[in-house]
């Protein structure tokens, strides 16, 4: 299969800074279509940094500089023609640690229907149900819809996050350490809906955990410092790694 | 003296100290009912509370705190209709749109807040109240509405500081995620932060309330002074605040119009008293809401 | 552009509107009363006693008696706030009464001004028959004055990191030794900043000294802690409101009220310089 016909986001020749701080430095990496593809390495290399620029988060902190291009579906994300809010529509987030807004279950997976003008009840209950579907949480909060979300566990409280942002149904997913803060046995469900999520969607994890990049990613990019050190197919990158960097990390001789 | 005694010594002291705040509420509540006493043995709380009519020195007197109550709601929602927009206005706008001018309007707003209510009062008074006069054709320009006005500027730092701390204390995630599911930054400001700060900011607007019904000079100054019931809020109104500060001059030590104007006192002291006590409450509820103790 | 973004605009242009309209209320209140007020100051205005009936001289008497009434107020706030909030912060062993003690800290600071006026008189003027004097009034804006402070200080204790008493601890240091020689002088920027603002809070009050210390005229500068005195701020009302020359008054207020104003505004100024020189300190 040719693999340039399906890329779908392309990162070409990014710097990005804070203020006088450079934290990406000349980054180059394609994400795939319907492929999960992970981001490794140490705290502080800059893998949060790089997916949130996928959907122009980094706008939020004040004196951020971006150069280069990073391409969606063949157009720059950041051109002037580009609105953000459809950007963020169309490229959904996943956080650290579960957000979900002090507000019913209900409510918070319907939230982002509103928000992009959905007036149609029926839809949005429809929607809201098949979402929560497809995050696995149905069976458990289908009888409590109108419980503040706070009041669920965080495996759950992620799962609706999860729910929340398939809502908007967006082509592309960005989990950002998503199982940060879980337990393993919440870990593992996130685990098993990005393996069925990718069917549907082009998925981007950042994790610091490298087995769970062994496990669910099909490409994966190691980052240091700023800089990309290498990108490729997981099995290969897990087991004839070309750079000694890469191979020193997941040795475990730093990190 | 061994260093453990010494310490407990110390740990004493201070207790007293702290103490000495709650005997200072004590004595005001104290002094208002003691001073008060002599009036409701002869004049019934009700009578006191809905009497239509204030003539603490015609024979025979007649002591109705009804108009001056009126007087400071009338004066008072005035004020709210205008210190809650701006306050809580000006807090969404430092909050959400100041970028680096917010290191100029801070201290600007906290300059509004450090004006003395008599200097309010004389702006209102010698400025104010004659523009307000020529430009709405008035009889009086010393009325509710001027009252009002001022009291409402007054007010409007207060709110504002109130409102942007509850604003800051909303977690910045719930705004990345509405952020991220394509909300604008308006909606996000509209349907996620101000939701989530609500308690918080009405403890803003209940203690802003609260301060404007206590607040002293500025009313004295501006508010006309008429003991009645007002018709509209271009009349000339005497609220309970004022009517303390400008008759206990005049009162004879002792006698009832002494009495009755601690009565007025007690009466404002409860008002205000309730309304902080409200205010305690719900931000409590607002800290457990966000899941923040303190 | 969408709806969605239409909507932000009007939105974002209401919020501006917000902070303008208050911006200008405060433009207009300094406009005026420096326009107006200016004219009227001259180092005589400062330096001299009320002549003619208040239709001329200066208000210095006001000047002093307002100083005096500050520092006393200050003299009963300072120590008393302070270690109540060094109880509060520092030892305060959880329970009933703390909350207690919190909860009228808050009530106390929520009490109307005239309020404390009463409160001033019924205790200071006729209890202990101090009289109308400066005792009374210090005393009545001294308590008044107490929940800021007392905020204050308990906001510059929390900020300091509670590994510095840790290190004290580990060192052998007692509790009185680690607040006194650690704490306290970790916190005495934020301290001082809070204690500013009160002092110019305190300048500008009036109703509670109307009934506790203040006369509207007076030929001498007091004498002791028991004479009445005259005061910037109740000058100001007096002026306005009694005496037989409303215009020539007037102008005399104006003058006073802009040295009131400019008196609250340097204090005021002076703190948040300070909190904002501290705060690029600490980053």
């Amino acid at each position: 299969m040719d693999k340039s016909q399906n890329i779908r986001i392309r990162v070409d020749e990014v710097n990005f800074f804070y203020g006088p701080r450079q934290i990406l430095n000349r980054i180059s990496l394609d994400i795939f279509n319907q492929c999960v593809t992970a981001i490794i390495g140490p705290s502080g290399c800059g893998k949060s940094t790089l997916i949130r620029l996928f959907n122009r988060m980094n706008e939020l902190v004040p004196h951020s500089r971006l150069e280069g291009k990073i391409i969606l579906d063949g157009e720059d994300i950041n051109s002037s023609l580009r609105n953000v809010v459809d950007i963020r529509k169309l490229v959904g987030m996943v956080f650290q640690k579960p957000n979900p807004f002090p507000k019913s279950i209900y409510e918070n997976v319907a939230y982002g229907l509103e928000v992009n003008g959905v007036k149609d009840k029926l839809f949005i209950e429809e929607k809201v149900t098949d979402s929560l579907k497809k995050a696995a949480l149905w069976d458990e909060v289908k009888d409590r819809l109108e419980e503040s979300a706070l009041r669920l566990s965080g495996g759950q409280q992620q799962r609706l996050c999860i729910a929340r942002c398939l809502a908007v149904e967006p082509e592309v997913i960005l989990f950002d350490e998503p199982c940060a803060s879980l337990d393993p046995i919440s870990t593992k469900k996130i685990e098993e809906l990005c393996w069925e999520l990718k069917k549907d969607y082009t998925i981007v994890i950042v994790t610091h955990n490298l087995q769970q990049a062994a496990r669910i990613a099909d490409y994966t990019a190691f980052l240091y410092l700023g800089e990309l050190i290498e990108f490729g197919e997981t099995d290969k990158l897990f087991t004839v790694p070309q750079n000694k960097k890469t191979e020193e990390y997941l040795t475990g001789k730093f990190g | 003296m061994n260093l453990h005694a010494k310490e407990t010594w110390y740990r004493r002291l201070f207790a007293v100290t702290a103490f000495s705040t709650l005997i200072f509420l004590a004595g005001i509540i104290v002094t208002l009912f003691h001073g008060a006493w002599p009036l409701f043995r002869e004049v019934n709380v009700i009578d006191f509370l809905a009497g239509r009519a204030w003539y603490p020195t015609h024979t025979p007197p007649e002591w109705g705190i009804l108009p001056l109550i009126a007087g400071t709601m009338t004066v008072t929602a005035g004020a709210m209709l205008i210190s809650v927009p701006l306050g809580v206005g000006s807090a969404l706008y430092l909050y959400e749109i100041a970028g680096k001018e917010k290191h100029f309007i801070k201290p600007l707003i906290e300059i509004l807040a450090g004006i003395p209510s008599v200097v309010y009062g004389f702006f209102g008074m010698a400025v104010a109240a004659p523009f307000i006069r020529n430009f709405l054709d008035l009889p009086v320009g010393l009325c509710a509405f001027t009252a009002s006005l001022i009291l409402g500027i007054m007010a409007v730092p207060f709110i504002c500081s109130l409102t942007e701390d509850a604003l800051r204390m909303v977690p910045k995630s719930f705004r990345e995620a509405s952020l991220a599911l394509g909300a604008s930054r308006w909606q996000t400001l509209v349907k996620v932060i101000v939701p989530a700060a609500g308690s918080g900011i009405s403890t803003a607007v209940i203690l802003g309330m609260s301060r404007i019904i206590g607040e002293t000079m500025t009313v004295l100054m501006i508010s006309g002074g008429a003991a009645v019931i007002p018709k509209s809020i271009f009349s000339p109104v005497r609220p309970m605040t004022s009517t303390i500060a400008a008759e206990m001059g005049e009162a004879a030590m002792g006698s009832l119009h002494y009495h009755a104007l601690f009565g007025i006192g007690l009466v404002l002291f409860l008002m205000t008293l309730l309304l902080n006590i409200t205010a305690e409450f719900i931000s409590r509820r607002f800290r457990l809401k966000l899941g923040l103790t303190q | 552009m969408n709806t969605k973004m239409i909507i932000e605009k009007i939105g974002f242009a209401l919020l501006v509107l917000c902070i303008l309209i208050t911006l200008f209320f405060l433009g207009s209140i300094l406009y005026f009363l420096s326009i107006r007020g200016f004219p009227a100051l001259s180092w005589e205005f400062l330096t001299s006693f009320p002549r003619s009936g208040m239709t001329k001289g200066g208000i210095a008497p006001a000047i002093v008696g307002t100083f005096y009434l500050t520092v006393g107020a200050m003299m009963v706030s300072l120590p008393l706030g302070l270690a109540c909030a060094v109880y509060l912060c520092e030892y305060s062993p959880k329970g009933v009464w703390v909350n207690l003690i919190r909860l009228s800290i808050n009530n106390l600071a929520g009490v109307p001004s005239v309020v404390f006026g009463l409160f001033g008189m019924s205790v200071f003027v006729k209890f202990f028959d101090f009289g109308i004097s400066i005792l009374a009034g210090s005393l009545t804006l001294g308590i008044l004055a107490l929940p800021g402070i007392i905020s204050a200080v308990q906001e510059a204790l929390i900020a300091v990191p509670y590994s510095f008493r840790e290190a004290s601890y580990a060192l052998g240091g007692t509790q009185w030794t680690t607040i006194r020689k650690v704490v306290l002088p970790a916190a005495m920027p934020g301290i001082l900043t809070g204690v500013i603002l009160s002092i110019g809070r305190i300048a500008g009050e009036t109703a509670p000294i109307l009934f506790t210390a203040a006369t509207f005229y007076s030929r001498f500068y007091p004498k002791s802690l028991f004479s009445e005195t005259m005061a910037l701020p109740y000058h100001i009302y007096a002026l306005m409101t009694e005496g037989t020359h409303p215009r020539e008054q007037t102008v005399i207020a104006y003058g006073a009220a802009l040295v009131l104003l400019l008196l609250v505004l340097f204090i005021s100024a002076l703190a948040i310089y300070l909190r904002q020189k501290q705060r690029s300190i600490h980053g």
